[in-house]
């Protein structure tokens, strides 16, 4: 069933990339905040900063609570920005699944790869 | 219709190499491309860093591996071409972040006018290839 808004806007029951919009957002506020929160650690560790330092950082939980999940965050919002090019740019059906697919298989692969340096720590 | 309206070129199928070079890019639209650009070379080299990332956190042997990359370089790419790649990392993360918090920005605030797009997108690319210049003195170890 068809809707209007306004005297343009048919409104026609698919999805209008709001979702995509908000969450390209809220994860690029995650990982800004992540960003500054990193580098405040870096800056405000005592002495040269070598494997002990850096390795540290990293090992608590809290901080492998939190990088988890801008790891997803940024696959995440790899994947919204990415899809965007594609669709932006590729035409052809064919050649434009194709590449979606195979940035999915990219991006979850390094998201994995990821976690699992994560928790070996 | 005035005279200068009727002059004005009309772009209907852009012709990528024939109408884009006639663009007059202004600094927003250099801010816009730039962000694709960037995040698409981002994604690209995202196995470079989480492999970096791995190398830095495993052990301490691996860390010295890590460090060792950007001098004897990884297998048989040479150490200033992992450098090279690191600084256009650099540049990318910078560019994009700048650039994407001009965007939240402007859209908290609605700062939607020609004069800030235009004086936002110059703050952006100065501060972003000022600080890769800083950093990429540092990787590169001229200070």
């Amino acid at each position: 069933m068809s809707v209007n808004y306004g005297s343009k806007r048919v409104v026609t029951g698919a999805h209008y990339g709001i979702r995509d919009w908000l969450v390209q957002r809220v994860t690029a506020t995650l990982m800004a905040l992540f960003t500054v929160a990193l580098l405040a650690q870096v800056i405000l560790s005592s002495g040269p900063i070598g494997y002990e330092v850096w390795a540290g950082i990293f090992a608590a939980q809290w901080m492998k609570f939190l990088t988890f999940g801008v790891i997803l965050a940024l696959h995440w919002h790899a994947w919204v920005g990415v899809r965007d090019i594609w669709m932006d740019y590729v035409k052809p059906a064919a050649i434009r699944l194709t590449l979606h697919v195979l940035t999915l298989v990219w991006l979850v692969g390094c998201a994995g790869w990821a976690y699992s340096v994560l928790w070996k720590l | 219709m005035t005279e200068l309206s009727k002059k004005r070129p009309e772009f209907r199928n852009i012709n990528a190499f024939k109408d884009l070079t006639t663009y007059r890019m202004t600094a927003a639209a250099w801010v816009s491309i730039l962000h694709r650009v960037s995040g698409l070379l981002m994604c690209l080299l995202l196995p470079l860093v989480v492999w970096l990332f791995d190398m830095s956190l495993t052990s301490e042997l691996s860390y010295e591996r890590f460090t060792a990359a950007f001098d004897s370089g990884i297998g048989f790419v040479p150490g200033l071409l992992v450098k090279l790649v690191l600084l256009v990392l650099i540049w990318g993360y910078l560019h994009h972040f700048i650039a994407g918090v001009r965007h939240l920005y402007m859209d908290m605030t609605h700062s939607v006018s020609k004069e800030f797009g235009k004086s936002s997108a110059s703050v952006t690319l100065v501060l972003s290839l000022g600080l890769t210049v800083v950093l990429g003195a540092k990787l590169f170890g001229l200070y």
